[in-house]
């Protein structure tokens, strides 16, 4: 059976996901789905199947149109992951200026590769692709939405201890 | 080189001031006057599209489209809704210009998009963010909601009874919805799959309806066109390509950063406003226009002026005007294996060609760079290249297959280096 949205996600996620269904049109409710998809991935860490079936009944979608969505876009989480999830951008721009040092320098720190998660739960790494700031690379995002550039291990070592 | 460029700045002006995003900054220095203007004098459309196309204002993206045809090309008398989009997925690696005016003149693009939605009779305008800046997504939600207190925004916008609204869409990881038909389907809520064109946005767009999409430095240039005129923009820049245009840089240099010059401007004045090639080491080879644009070898580049034109006659793509500066210690065998795993990660998988396509064209390389590179690799990825352009739904397809090509063209004795010796010979 399905979950509804009222039940699993917070009062504080539905409000945001009515303030986005509000910027459409009254009949193009699905317009919402990837905010949707985004505040659900925010309040549960990642998107399980029951809620992205929840998120489906919320806006009167399919649930494999949702699916469609969640697995084509690759900033949903479709696994459990760290409570970190640190994307780094490896594309040209960012490799010519030492977005490899600093990819080697996380996986070596953290004893993982990209798409792995330390043992304790703390940090997931990823691969990332452009993010549109390459003049201030090497850059990873936090958990999809918060940017840290001019990476280096020195700022890497103080961006870890932060993240707890 | 001629003397460092000080005259104005279409779009990256307000850092020139204390708060560039401030509503304060943006109005105390004619901000929305453009706006007013139009609504008190009810300008008419046609006259409005003039302008713009005497300003030949180019779509800033990167096909260069004549900006005032394509608004000329929406119907004017069309009875249902219509939709103004501004495409903000900026994801073609080495381009982070529109991330910049969001930040810094966000208002500005608002008021573009506030006239382009009263030009061309739209109901909504929809700005669609690429999801990997979600901070600027939030920032330019909270500028849309000054621009509604101050009534720039809403139902009736500067006191004249016209009801026009702007919202912010999230991109969440997906480059090829810059292609404009994918963003389209993305906002309906949908994989972002491009549409077969025709029919065009201009008659079947969002929803269905009649749309005009078009880049964020595209919009933001509007309001300087409307209080300016359309032939001082004309001026700032060289005949057929008018206006400043924000540089993206990066790589190789020692400032890489966003710079804002007219049209025309030797690639080697931006190169020393870059602060030059990296400190002890010379230019070897340039993408002048996003990682899509043909490669070109430093001494054709250093010869170029940066204009569709001249771009275009050395045999690349002006693009967005991402420049991306590769010095003599770069491996162009393993340069390439990382676009052609980008093409090959971001094909939608909608068309054959591209979707098979990308991976061989990536696994090819990557046997190359990893040393199990073939002698008839270089023949097999130049046949795999002419199989994918031409033959796909969108121009990702060609995206993919720029680097490739070029990538061969102008520095094949590398791969065959790579093939023979099973090493790379930079360095060797």
């Amino acid at each position: 059976m399905t979950l509804s949205a009222q039940s699993l996600l917070s009062a504080d996620s539905l409000a945001q996901i009515d303030k986005e269904v509000a910027k459409y049109p009254a009949d193009q409710k699905p317009s919402a789905v990837m905010a949707a998809l985004r505040i659900a991935q925010v309040e549960k860490g990642w998107l399980a199947p029951a809620t992205i079936e929840s998120v489906a009944q919320y806006l009167g979608m399919p649930t494999i149109a949702v699916y469609e969505v969640a697995t084509f876009y690759n900033m949903y989480q479709l696994e459990p992951c760290g409570r970190h999830k640190i994307t780094v951008c490896t594309n040209l721009p960012c490799q010519l200026q030492g977005a490899d040092t600093v990819a080697d320098y996380l996986k070596q720190k953290l004893g993982i590769g990209f798409g792995e998660t330390t043992p304790d739960g703390r940090f997931t790494l990823k691969e990332g692709e452009c993010m549109g700031t390459c003049g201030s690379g090497p850059l990873c995002l936090h958990n999809n939405h918060t940017m840290h550039a001019h990476l280096s291990p020195e700022t890497v070592d103080k961006l870890l201890d932060e993240l707890k | 080189m001629s003397a460092p460029y000080t005259g104005p700045k279409v779009c990256l002006w307000t850092l020139d001031h204390a708060n560039p995003a401030s509503l304060e900054t943006y109005v105390a220095n004619g901000g929305y006057s453009a706006l007013k203007k139009i609504l008190a004098e009810k300008t008419p459309a046609a006259e409005i599209i003039e302008q713009v196309k005497i300003s030949a204002l180019r779509g800033r993206g990167g096909a260069g489209f004549p900006t005032g045809l394509k608004w000329s090309f929406m119907p004017r008398n069309y009875e249902g809704d219509k939709y103004i989009v501004c495409n903000s997925d900026e994801g073609e690696p080495g381009t982070f210009k529109d991330r910049d005016i969001i930040e810094f003149n966000p208002h500005q693009l608002i008021e573009g998009m506030v006239i382009a939605g009263y030009t061309l009779g739209a109901k909504a305008g929809y700005n669609y963010i690429h999801g990997e800046i979600f901070e600027l997504y939030e920032s330019w939600e909270k500028a849309l909601e000054e621009a509604r207190s101050a009534g720039y925004l809403g139902n009736n916008i500067c006191g004249s009874g016209w009801a026009f609204d702007v919202h912010a869409h999230q991109g969440y990881g997906a480059y090829v919805c810059g292609e404009e038909t994918a963003l389209l389907e993305s906002i309906e809520g949908k994989k972002g799959q491009p549409r077969f064109k025709p029919p065009f946005p201009a008659s079947f767009g969002l929803y269905g309806k009649p749309t005009t999409i078009n880049n964020t430095e595209t919009l933001a240039s509007i309001p300087w066109i409307m209080r300016n005129g359309g032939q001082a923009f004309l001026d700032l820049g060289k005949p057929n390509n008018g206006g400043t245009k924000i540089f993206s840089i990066s790589g190789h240099v020692n400032k890489p950063g966003n710079y804002e010059i007219p049209m025309g401007t030797p690639f080697a004045d931006l190169l020393v406003m870059a602060g030059g090639v990296r400190d002890g080491h010379t230019l070897k080879a340039v993408i002048p226009g996003g990682s899509s644009a043909p490669v070109l070898p430093a001494e054709i580049i250093m010869a170029c002026t940066l204009d569709y034109d001249s771009i275009a006659k050395a045999g690349s793509m002006f693009g967005s005007g991402a420049v991306i500066v590769m010095d003599e210690t770069v491996c162009m065998v393993k340069a390439l294996e990382r676009l052609s795993y980008f093409y090959y990660e971001e094909s939608c998988g909608q068309c054959t060609p591209c979707r098979e396509g990308t991976g061989w064209m990536y696994r090819v390389v990557h046997r190359i760079e990893h040393g199990e590179g073939r002698p008839e690799d270089l023949d097999l990825l130049m046949s795999v290249g002419n199989n994918i352009a031409g033959r796909t739904i969108c121009a990702l397809g060609e995206a993919a297959v720029g680097p490739v090509q070029s990538f061969i063209k102008h520095f094949r004795q590398e791969f065959e280096y790579h093939i023979e010796h099973k090493r790379c010979m930079v360095g060797a």
